[in-house]
């Protein structure tokens, strides 16, 4: 399990490339990549990402530990940034290795249906009319039944 | 004990923390002595469904004793990912 909090940015391929290499006996592995999403009219000057230090690596860390009790995993990696972001830029990633691809795919929707709403990070976007803070959407709350559901 | 605030949380009440010292029984108690210190804490928690709390970085409730709590903090939904 590998669990990061950092503002600096990271490199998806190189990340990708060390977790791969760092299992063995694991048939599949699954990342997945949040980047920071442009408004549509081409406005968003930049994304801050605030958090709550010391909270969020223990619920991270939680959440991830379910993951590997929940499913057959070898391993877990999860890069979450903060501070100031740029549109495309990489906000985070989560990789998931198992031995079969369904428990890795599983596992990686799991850490990211809890990340969005337990892990301690808000996001503010910046455009030239005004700064908001990201409102949680319902549908990032019933994402988590279906895992409480069975 | 310290409090904490995030996101517009913490820009409604113009302090990311401070030290707080109440006999307050419940985080639902604490609440009301800041509401009752000042019109930016009122404001801040106008209203508690758009609001999570979390003792010693961990969610709670409303009705959750503060007893044992060094941290408290208040903050809005989580948008992470």
């Amino acid at each position: 399990m590998d669990i990061r909090v950092q503002n600096a940015p990271f490199d998806l391929g190189v990340e990708t490339n060390a977790f791969t290499a760092r299992q063995s006996h694991m048939g599949a592995i699954v990342t997945f990549t949040g980047v920071v999403r442009d408004t549509p009219d081409g406005a968003l000057d930049k994304m801050v990402i605030e958090h709550y230090p010391g909270m969020t690596e223990k619920a991270l860390a939680e959440i991830a530990q379910q993951a590997m009790y929940r499913w057959s995993l070898g391993d877990v990696l999860v890069i979450h940034r903060f501070g100031d972001l740029r549109p495309n830029d990489l906000i985070m990633m989560v990789a998931t290795a198992a031995p079969h691809r369904a428990d890795a795919f599983q596992a990686a929707e799991f850490l990211m249906d809890y990340l969005k709403s337990r892990a301690p990070f808000w996001k503010k976007e910046l455009t030239a009319s005004g700064a908001d803070w990201v409102a949680a959407k319902e549908d990032d709350e019933t994402a988590l039944e279906r895992w409480t559901q069975n | 004990m310290e409090v904490l605030y995030f996101a517009w949380v913490r820009e409604r009440i113009g302090l990311p923390r401070e030290t707080v010292e109440t006999s307050a029984a419940t985080v639902a108690d604490l609440v009301e002595e800041l509401r009752a210190r000042e019109e930016r804490y009122a404001a801040a928690f106008a209203d508690l469904s758009a609001l999570k709390v979390a003792i010693n970085q961990e969610l709670v409730d409303w009705s959750t004793p503060l007893e044992g709590a060094l941290e408290v903090a208040f903050f809005p939904p989580m948008t992470g990912g």
